[in-house]
């Protein structure tokens, strides 16, 4: 799905666990995710950890969609 | 009496019979001779091959830690010093495949001897380890299990014995781009030309070099003001309204879903529920933001580090999702998102 909505023009960053399958499936701007159950949280951290975690993911796919890139990066 | 060869069969912990999703965070752990599947792949090896341990691992463990399970399962196979590794069959579950080629390459590059894994051709396990394993092609569900097995048996005994393979047609399993040379009963121009007829009659004809498919979408160019841009929420991750209203399927996905969220700060787990049946639903459910963002990305949009969130969001379940189906998927999310302007898009799976 990545890659069909890039295929469209639109830049797309994935946040996913597992990075073999984002290579495979031709993402192109890939952030690991935590966990595959809760790829943007961790339930064993307090609430407000959990909430900077995932703020901090965010983040970093924003930097990544505004990163000028050649060919699939890991960020 | 011929001599007795062992293998060690690799399995996920459904197979493994450990548990389902729920168990699927369990490390990597030996079980002594043929476990599930393994029954009847001993069976069909008969005497000439023992599976004499099965080496188990949860998918999640495995995915999260690819590198340090890779490891384990790896000293775990090593310490039965068998002549072949089995994996599998993980038919189309993605994290299953990428862990049976993963310990496959593994057993291959470090121990020096062969390993056959079973996948269903889009399982992301085939494109990443083909080169290395042999992967035999399997159907999407367990439906196929006899014939994978029947396939990937005969394929293990063919190897422990060091018979002479076939093509990888013949085999079975996944071309792994070798060429072997032979000689072949015509000349090159004779079947060139033969084959010319053929395609000029319009008749069925193999190609003798099959030009590799590359697809590949160049990355586009980066979003330029994201302080300006509208941003769009995507997921696999199956996060949808509460009672899954679209029935949204818990695998093999035909549809997808866009719900309206313009007048939501953050998901709850009153309002908001995960469809998806390839997780343990525990974490999602309690929490959705934990797979659609949704409660950071408005603070970012409040503080003006996103132009502005798209004020729906689009899930799919991806579980065993046919490529077709996701591409489809994504052909008509962008029709969508390219009318309404939308610059940039974040998609998390699971």
């Amino acid at each position: 799905m990545v890659k069909e909505i890039e295929r469209a023009g639109i830049p797309a960053v994935h946040i996913c666990t597992i990075v073999p399958i984002s290579r495979t499936v031709g993402a192109n701007r890939i952030v690991p995710a935590v966990a595959i159950p809760h790829p943007l949280g961790d339930p064993a951290r307090s609430r407000e950890e959990e909430k900077a975690l995932r703020r901090a993911l965010v983040e970093k796919a924003l930097r990544a969609l505004e990163t000028e890139i050649e060919e699939q990066t890991v960020f | 009496m011929a001599e007795r060869r062992k293998a060690v069969h690799y399995l996920n912990q459904f197979f493994g019979q450990i548990g389902g999703e729920h168990k699927a965070g369990t490390e990597p752990l030996v079980k002594s001779g043929p476990v599930g599947p393994g029954v009847l792949f001993q069976e069909l090896l008969g005497a000439e091959v023992e599976i004499a341990a099965t080496v188990v691992c949860g998918d999640n463990y495995f995915g999260e830690h690819i590198d340090e399970a890779t490891e384990r399962v790896l000293s775990l196979i090593k310490g039965f010093n068998p002549a072949i590794v089995v994996a599998g069959p993980a038919f189309n579950a993605g994290r299953y495949g990428i862990a049976c080629g993963s310990v496959c390459a593994a057993v291959v590059d470090r121990l020096g001897i062969p390993a056959v894994a079973g996948m269903h051709p889009e399982n992301p396990g085939v494109d990443a380890y083909r080169k290395t394993v042999y992967i035999v092609e399997t159907k999407g569900t367990t439906a196929g299990m006899r014939e994978a097995a029947l396939k990937m048996s005969r394929l293990v005994l063919k190897l422990v014995k060091r018979e002479p393979l076939g093509s990888p047609e013949a085999e079975g399993y996944f071309s792994r781009g070798i060429r072997r040379n032979f000689f072949a009963g015509e000349t090159g121009a004779v079947r060139a030309v033969s084959m010319l007829l053929k395609k000029l009659k319009g008749e069925s004809f193999s190609t003798e070099y099959p030009m590799p498919v590359f697809d590949r979408v160049r990355p586009p160019p980066p979003v330029e003001k994201t302080g300006e841009a509208v941003l769009a929420l995507v997921t696999s991750g199956g996060i949808v309204p509460k009672g899954n209203p679209d029935r949204l399927e818990s695998s093999s996905a035909t549809k997808y879903g866009k719900y309206d969220i313009s007048e939501r700060s953050r998901l709850t787990p009153e309002t908001h529920e995960t469809a998806h049946g390839g997780y343990d639903p525990t974490y999602a459910n309690a929490d959705p933001n934990r797979v659609l963002p949704l409660d950071v990305a408005r603070d970012l949009e409040r503080e003006g580090r996103i132009g502005r969130l798209y004020p729906y969001y689009f899930a799919t379940v991806g579980n065993g999702t046919s490529v077709a189906r996701a591409v489809q998927f994504a052909r008509e999310i962008a029709g969508d998102l390219i009318r309404d302007g939308v610059r940039a898009v974040l998609l998390t799976s699971t």
